[in-house]
């Protein structure tokens, strides 16, 4: 009954019938169908836009000054005795070492650097909620097993958002990155934060790669054939066989799904420890002194320390000014 | 015991880590998120609801064998006499050298072995043939092929080929024209029967007796065609579709929906030499984009790449409300912060 009811209402079928030969644009080598066309075009002109469209910022906005970070009680404890003097706990180290490299404040903030103002920020929480709608649709589809929406309307419905979302998640992504990478993202200690990002971006590829092979449909017919003397050549095809659709929908659904959330969770807590990257050639009386940070303060290693020293990045003093 | 304070002292390795200590402002990060889902979620309901999603059903033995019995039976032929693409196609499947890549001189593919071991004429036609049941000729001939030795086997198969190039479908069935070719014709007219009853979709799924989901021997089967026949059902589906690689198909949905525009780099380079006409160009291909990978993942390293945002003026349009409110200052002079 509820199947009938769902099988006529409008929102299961498409407005725009895309089941039709679609055209194909061709300059020398290059043949691109008019559909993937229209998404570059559209990713290029969100990147225009968020470049170019003054950001909102309020009719009272007021940069605040810079805050000293408010100190946790628990950090302020020497580290080698917890609150009875003993020794602490293995959960007692955690939580310190958790509260003095992100404290909550930083974790969840009300302020940011004024700088912070363009609309090319928001592609990185939009990729987020691509994310979670793109998981939670795959579980709708999970609940009801792979050929559900083959032959239930409401299955379609949901793939069709599981598959919309993804175009969202990917194509934001790839804005997030273009804009990441013009704001040279990776100085002042940030190299890792850049790094696990490009790594989200790689594994986010692999796992579309495992959803196109689990359709169970014409083109993941053919994706498994093709794709197959790829991993075979490369020796990949000795542990992953992309014919066998019952590896691959595990790998999309359970292992891949796993690793990437992880991913882009290390990301997140990298942007949140190291901040949001200042501006080139950002006045330097804006910048904390070594060991002095306010607000974006965190760890460093050798990698970055290494970076460090061969990017002079943050405040030379020959700042053209910008009017 | 330490002073408390001693906790909270910069420590050396934070001292690498520029951090901000200019001008605020407001900020609300979950308000930010939320507000970030619901404006995602309304779009990607639109989408849905515009366009919905491609699924165009599989492609199936049983239609490419009515579409195509000479082609199909051709095929088959060819995975009898050891010809096909997959039985000369080396590991993971069997010990030939038919499709292994190798990049100067090393092949990863044959370092790995055979992991998931495949005898085409086996597994695609003579054990699917067994499984037919009633028919006391089919037995025979089985029985017969499977005692001759080798060297008849590859005769018989030999001269069926020779004939069947002259065989005509009549009312559905394949009519091949008399040769000494031994049980042959017998094994194939059946295994072609039994195909377009579509008994042979299920027989070719790995431990398919009742529960299946390893699709590489129908896939593998099916995929002979593709390779070794131009106009094969499948590749004219394919073709038609622009799936095939050399129609950068890798970035191709059915239908005129979207597919994976970001395959873009991976795709472009099966089009340009050497790699669009290399034995290798497969493996060729990963190699090129597991170096463009690490590249983009050690940007921050690599001189020139990492200097091009300094140099190409992109972001003054990102933070042109900062360089606005604190443009540079003369040396020597003070801040005075905008009121």
């Amino acid at each position: 009954m509820t199947e009938q009811i769902f099988h006529l209402s409008p929102v299961t079928a498409s407005v725009v019938n895309l089941n039709t030969p679609d055209h194909y644009l061709h300059w020398g080598f290059i043949l691109i169908s008019v559909a993937n066309f229209l998404v570059i075009v559209a990713m290029l002109v969100l990147f225009a836009l968020a470049l170019g469209v003054p950001f909102f910022i309020g009719r009272h906005h007021k940069d605040l000054p810079p805050k000293a970070r408010a100190q946790h009680l628990d950090t302020e404890l020497p580290a080698e005795v917890d609150e009875a003097g003993g020794r602490p706990a293995w959960t007692t180290r955690a939580r310190r070492l958790w509260l003095r490299r992100l404290p909550p404040d930083k974790l969840l903030p009300d302020t940011q650097p004024a700088y912070v103002a363009s609309w090319i920020y928001v592609f990185g929480v939009l990729t987020l909620a691509g994310l979670v709608i793109a998981i939670v649709s795959g579980m709708v589809l999970a609940l009801e097993g792979p050929i559900w929406w083959h032959t239930s309307s409401v299955g379609l419905f949901v793939n069709s958002l599981h598959l919309w979302s993804v175009e969202c998640f990917m194509g934001f992504m790839a804005i997030h990155l273009w804009g990441k990478y013009w704001m040279a993202a990776w100085r002042g200690g940030r190299a890792l934060t850049w790094m696990t990002g490009v790594v989200a971006f790689l594994v986010a590829i692999f796992e579309a790669f495992t959803g196109y092979l689990s359709q169970t449909n014409f083109d993941s017919q053919w994706i498994a054939f093709e794709s197959k003397d790829a991993m075979n050549g490369s020796g990949i095809g000795a542990f992953l066989n992309t014919m066998n659709f019952g590896q691959a929908l595990m790998l999309h659904i359970v292992f891949v799904p796993v690793v990437l959330v992880l991913i882009v969770g290390v990301h997140i807590i990298f942007v949140r420890l190291r901040g949001v990257v200042h501006p080139i050639d950002a006045d330097e009386a804006h910048l904390a002194p070594e060991g002095g940070a306010q607000l974006l303060t965190g760890p460093s290693n050798g990698l970055e320390d290494a970076l460090e020293a061969t990017t002079p990045n943050s405040a030379p003093t020959t700042r053209p000014v910008a009017r | 015991m330490s002073a408390p304070s001693a906790r909270v002292a910069p420590r050396r390795s934070e001292r690498n880590v520029v951090a901000w200590n200019g001008p605020l402002r407001r900020y609300d990060i979950l308000k930010e998120a939320t507000v970030a889902l619901v404006v995602v979620t309304i779009l990607v309901v639109v989408l849905a609801v515009l366009f919905a999603s491609p699924d165009e059903p599989p492609v199936t033995l049983q239609a490419w064998a009515k579409a195509q019995p000479r082609g199909f039976t051709a095929i088959a032929l060819s995975e009898l006499d050891g010809t096909s693409t997959s039985a000369n196609y080396g590991p993971p499947y069997n010990h030939h050298n038919g499709s292994v890549q190798y990049l100067w001189g090393v092949s990863i593919q044959r370092a790995f072995g055979v992991t998931d071991p495949i005898k085409p004429a086996e597994s695609f036609v003579l054990r699917p043939l067994e499984t037919v049941g009633g028919k006391p000729q089919l037995t025979r001939a089985l029985h017969r092929y499977n005692q001759a030795t080798t060297a008849q086997q590859l005769s018989w198969d030999h001269r069926y080929g020779q004939v069947l190039a002259r065989a005509k479908v009549i009312n559905g069935s394949l009519v091949v024209p008399p040769a000494n070719d031994g049980p042959v014709p017998e094994m194939l007219s059946a295994f072609l029967a039994m195909t377009r009853a579509g008994g042979l979709d299920a027989q070719l799924v790995e431990h398919a007796s009742f529960y299946g989901t390893n699709y590489t021997k129908p896939i593998l089967f099916l995929g002979d065609s593709a390779t070794a026949q131009d106009n094969s059902y499948w590749n004219k589906l394919v073709t038609a579709e622009h799936l095939q690689g050399s129609q950068w198909g890798m970035m191709n949905e059915t239908g005129s929906w979207p597919g994976q525009p970001w395959l873009w780099l991976y795709t472009m380079w099966y089009q340009v030499g050497p790699m669009s006409s290399s034995s290798n160009g497969d493996l060729e291909v990963v190699a090129i984009m597991t170096v463009c990978s690490i590249g983009l993942l050690f940007v921050p390293f690599i001189p020139g790449l990492r200097d091009l945002p300094r140099k190409l003026p992109v972001h003054r349009l990102i933070w042109r409300n900062y360089y606005r409110s604190y443009p540079k200052r003369p040396a020597g002079a003070t801040r005075q912060e905008p009121r």
